[in-house]
């Protein structure tokens, strides 16, 4: 207790330093603020994101209209769009960048990294990370390697093309597609530098949370926004310590003759001295990290959501214990369960039953979740702001591809469905669009507290979302048909299989949506640039939350708080909490109650 | 094609520019609240568009499968392939009544509970009891499923030496399929890549007798009613045997020998002759021809027309024709197949022919 005021007494002797002159490259480049870096891990995110989407307009196109030439390939893809015609090679690579770049740089780094940083400091009522100069570090390592990784794009021989799992020998032997020389190389470095980033920032965030909180901040008062990152950051140093020593490993066998995954090979008719190793060791390393990887991608959107959804709802998040219950189940299981992406790897079939067992848990926890958000709703009186929206359409694809998950992690269905398109639908919907839709409504809840108080133009918001979640439905729900089908992913075209010219139909449609999807977000970028500088200004607390973030200065300071560090005294979903009376709101006319206004005299003290 | 893409593009950006331009007109004029802030109407409106949403999800779903219906898969081809069909079908309306229900609910709730100035929110926290009903439910519908599906998987993956299986190896390589039969003595001889040579092209031992009378084709023929175990092998990279009409898939794995097990059920020629497929071809003829006349009037040649075979085709991304690895399989009577294979000349003939 003594220690603990001794604490705030000094930092709140802090402010008296007043504020260190800063000069441009220390408030806009090198900054260890972290309400600057989380804006630096959002704007590179988004401008990863663009060249990732795009990347998946080119695939589409040439999915829909294999035969006809575009020359949109000749301007972009180079001398692998000669004449319009887009290259069996480049295809994959295009398929395999898309997918490194959507989950890695915008889903992981783009989502965690930008949420993260904002709002941990902000939500507990602390003044900065752990250790600011970490967070720059971490957040500069990120740059770095989307830097590699877009310069591999540049390689004579293209980039990484073996898919974003890159298995072995595939990615270890430049013999057998021309995107594992080089441009592979590239793809390990920028990867192994990317896992480096993602351990500093996750060390700041766990460090963070556990010692950084304000008076009366308890671990049970924390928003589930702040559980979320904090859970994320647990699996992500669990887990990506793995895919680097894989990556290591693949390195060595690549460039210096070890034979941890290579194994009895004959390629471009010679036999290679490789003996011994085994790819399917490397698929349990990669998915020891890539299982928990996709929760890595969703937790923080599922965190964003609970409390995005509460604060629209005018409502407390329904079950806050099972909710944080839930994602600690969800984190714990997601890293005993990255078998059930090798059912068919020719691993042992018992092995495979015990998968089937722990993945189908997965979605205990799951349907908790699901309809705690449904029950929050109900009874509320339903703020329709644009990142509401999101949220509620995050419900919606987290429970449509959810639900395919059963079928995907049942080991006797997976067997015709592995590795179709069956699985693509399943993992954009529940994984992909949920996350980029936790993205959005982040983006649009917490745009004021970003950018000093400017807010984003609500009607184009609308538009945004309408298009954009009409869109991701028309491309990804008829996939599952496709994948039903029996069509395998990563094909560069049906062609060849006149039993799947039926299917060309689907390609079209899919493709259309995804055109007009990826067309709207041209509104997206607009406004989110005009708003940056015109913005309307918002009230202080412009959506009426009751967490800490919307009590420090709308300015951004460094310390965020110009006086004293609020001290909490509620959890953070006291919305529309009635007096003893019930005659009204325990403070009359005001429907929340900030985590930081000590109990009422007129209220109960409930225990959540 | 390109031109329509560009004017499509064109129009949705023009579209969208009106659109921004019409609402920053709108924006200036609101009265009351600040602009960006959801308001009643907004609530409102959001709140209908929420009801509309739900009908797109559902009219989706009847066009998709009034649509797409006939793109699906036949019945199996294989015996244990009826079980994963039929315990698909048990998931798929599982999981449609509940996907039905809870997007039903949730679009619902966001439509009737739509926020205006008079209403109030209910202060509901937790309700131990409720959460404990939705939790136990998934946990028993989960067992269900767990159990049904763990001995359906242990069924299919189990294989009981007893039953006498014809072994056939398939071999995959960059980008081709061979396969192997274990000829007379149905074993087959042990392998290498470090073996391959001249027209030995699968490595196979040459002092291994069991090797001698092994027979290596390019296409499949399976006689039915016979389980087949099927030994895979790849030379180079990962790749993955997928037969979706036997829904039957194993990776092939360098350095290693996987195995699938099933036993076909369907002819070829049966199949060809299941009301399904030949609606499905007819349906995949017409599409072809329709492009053969477009290619004819372009001066190219046409295509062929199709007609339903088996085949097994690569499912792991293994380079540059990934997409054009395939196999024909033929499932024939006893006798057919027998007769077939007599043809074909065992290694033992093929490496003295070529050491001669």
């Amino acid at each position: 207790m003594s220690a603990n005021a001794q604490v705030h007494a000094l930092e709140d002797h802090h402010d008296d330093h007043g504020h260190h002159k800063q000069t441009f490259v220390t408030k806009y480049i090198f900054s260890t603020d972290h309400k600057m870096i989380s804006k630096q891990y959002m704007i590179t995110g988004i401008f990863m994101g663009v060249i990732g989407i795009l990347m998946s307009l080119f695939f589409r196109l040439q999915l829909a209209w294999p035969d006809h030439t575009f020359t949109i390939y000749e301007i972009f893809l180079g001398k692998w769009g000669t004449d319009g015609v887009m290259d069996p090679s480049v295809y994959l690579a295009l398929v395999t960048i898309h997918g490194t770049i959507m989950v890695f740089f915008v889903l992981t780094a783009g989502l965690s990294g930008t949420f993260s940083n904002l709002l941990i400091p902000l939500q507990i009522g602390a003044r900065d990370m752990a250790s600011g100069f970490l967070n720059m570090v971490s957040y500069w390592l990120f740059f770095l390697s989307s830097f590699i990784m877009l310069c591999s794009l540049f390689v004579e021989a293209g980039p990484a093309s073996s898919g974003w799992t890159i298995y072995p020998p595939l990615s270890a032997l430049p013999q057998a597609i021309p995107g594992s020389g080089a441009g592979m190389t590239l793809w390990l470095i920028s990867i192994a530098i990317f896992i480096a980033s993602s351990l500093l920032g996750s060390l700041n965030f766990i460090v963070t949370v556990i010692n950084m909180r304000t008076k009366g901040m308890s671990m049970t008062r924390l928003p589930l926004t702040v559980w979320a990152f904090f859970i994320t950051a647990m699996i992500g140093l669990v887990s990506f310590p793995v895919l680097f020593s894989a990556a290591l490993m693949l390195i060595m066998d690549r460039s210096f003759g070890t034979s941890f995954f290579l194994s009895d090979i004959y390629i471009a008719g010679e036999v290679l001295h490789h003996q011994g190793g085994s790819p399917v060791l490397f698929e349990h390393l990669f998915w020891f990290l890539g299982h928990p990887e996709v929760y890595i991608v969703i937790l923080p959107a599922m965190g964003i959501v609970s409390e995005i959804m509460a604060t629209n709802s005018r409502k407390p998040i329904f079950g806050y214990r099972a909710m944080v219950a839930s994602l600690l189940a969800i984190a714990f299981l997601s890293t005993i369960v990255w078998g059930h992406h090798m059912f068919i790897s020719g691993m042992n079939p018992f092995l495979g039953s015990v998968f089937t067992f722990t993945t189908l848990l997965i979605a205990i926890p799951s349907a908790v979740k699901s309809f705690n958000w449904i029950t929050t709703l109900w009874r509320g009186k339903l703020q329709m702001n644009v990142a509401m929206l999101w949220c509620i359409a995050f419900v919606s694809t987290f429970i449509t591809g959810g639900l395919t998950g059963i079928i995907m992690g049942d080991s006797a269905l997976d067997i015709n469905i592995h590795d179709t398109y069956f699985i693509v639908a399943h993992f954009h919907l529940v994984m992909g669009i949920s996350a980029a839709y936790g993205f959005l409504a982040g983006v649009y809840h917490w745009f004021p507290k970003m950018f000093e108080g400017r807010m984003m133009n609500k009607n184009l918001g609308y538009i945004h979302f309408w298009v954009t979640s009409i869109g991701a439905y028309g491309i990804f729900f008829p996939m599952h048909f496709v994948g039903l089908a029996g069509l395998p992913r990563r094909y560069y075209s049906n062609t060849s299989f006149p039993y799947f010219d039926d299917l060309a139909d689907i390609n079209v449609v899919m493709t259309i949506f995804a055109i007009f999807t990826i067309a709207v977000q041209v509104v997206f970028l607009y406004n989110f640039i005009h708003s940056m500088f015109y913005g309307k200004m918002a009230p202080k607390n412009p959506w009426n939350a009751t967490t800490l973030e919307w009590t420090a200065e709308v300015q951004h300071i460094h310390g965020n708080w110009d006086g004293p560090i609020p001290h909490v005294y509620r959890w953070a979903y006291d919305y529309s909490k009635l007096n003893k009376d019930e005659t009204d709101f325990v403070i009359p006319g005001q429907d929340f109650i900030p985590q930081n206004v000590p109990l009422q005299d007129n209220e109960d003290e409930l225990d959540h | 094609m390109t031109a329509f893409l560009v004017i499509l593009v064109i129009v949705l950006f023009g579209v969208s520019v009106w659109q921004m331009n019409r609402i920053f007109q709108l924006a200036k004029t609101k009265p009351s609240g600040h602009s960006e802030i959801a308001s009643d109407k907004d609530n409102n409106t959001q709140g209908y568009l929420m009801l509309g949403f739900l009908a797109f999800i559902y009219i989706l779903t009847i066009v998709s499968f009034w649509l797409w219906y006939d793109t699906l898969l036949p019945e199996s081809g294989s015996e244990h392939g009826s079980d994963i069909d039929n315990l698909m079908l048990i998931s798929m309306i599982l999981i449609f009544f509940v996907g039905i229900i809870t997007q039903a609910v949730l679009h619902y709730f966001a439509f009737i509970y739509r926020g205006n100035k008079v209403k109030r929110a209910t202060f509901y926290a937790d309700n131990d009891k409720l959460e404990f009903i939705w939790t136990i439910i998934p946990v028993i519908v989960l067992a269900g499923l767990i159990i049904y599906g763990l001995f359906t998987w242990t069924d299919i993956m189990n294989v009981d030496k007893d039953d006498d299986p014809l072994i056939v190896e398939l071999y995959a390589q960059q980008f081709n399929w061979k396969a192997r039969y274990g000829g007379n003595d149905n074993t087959l001889g042990n392998a290498n890549v470090r073996l391959i040579k001249g027209i030995n092209q699968l490595g196979v031992d040459p002092a291994d007798p069991n090797g001698q009378d092994d027979k290596i084709v390019t296409e499949l023929h399976l006689p039915v009613g016979r389980k087949v175990l099927i030994k895979m092998r790849s030379q180079d990279v990962l790749h993955s045997a997928y037969m979706p009409h036997f829904r039957a898939q194993m990776n092939c794995v360098p350095g290693m020998i996987t195995q699938f097990a099933f036993t076909p059920t369907v002819t070829t020629e049966e199949m060809r002759q299941n009301d399904y497929i030949v609606e499905k071809v007819a349906n995949i003829n017409a599409i072809r021809k329709n492009k053969s006349e477009e290619l004819v009037a372009k001066g190219e040649e046409p295509l062929e027309t199709y007609e339903f075979d088996y085949f097994v085709l690569c499912n792991k991304i293994c380079g540059i024709s990934h997409y054009n690895m395939q196999m024909k399989i033929i499932v024939e009577s006893e006798e057919d197949y027998k007769a077939w294979l007599a043809e074909q000349p065992t290694l033992g003939e093929q490496l003295s022919k070529e050491t001669k």
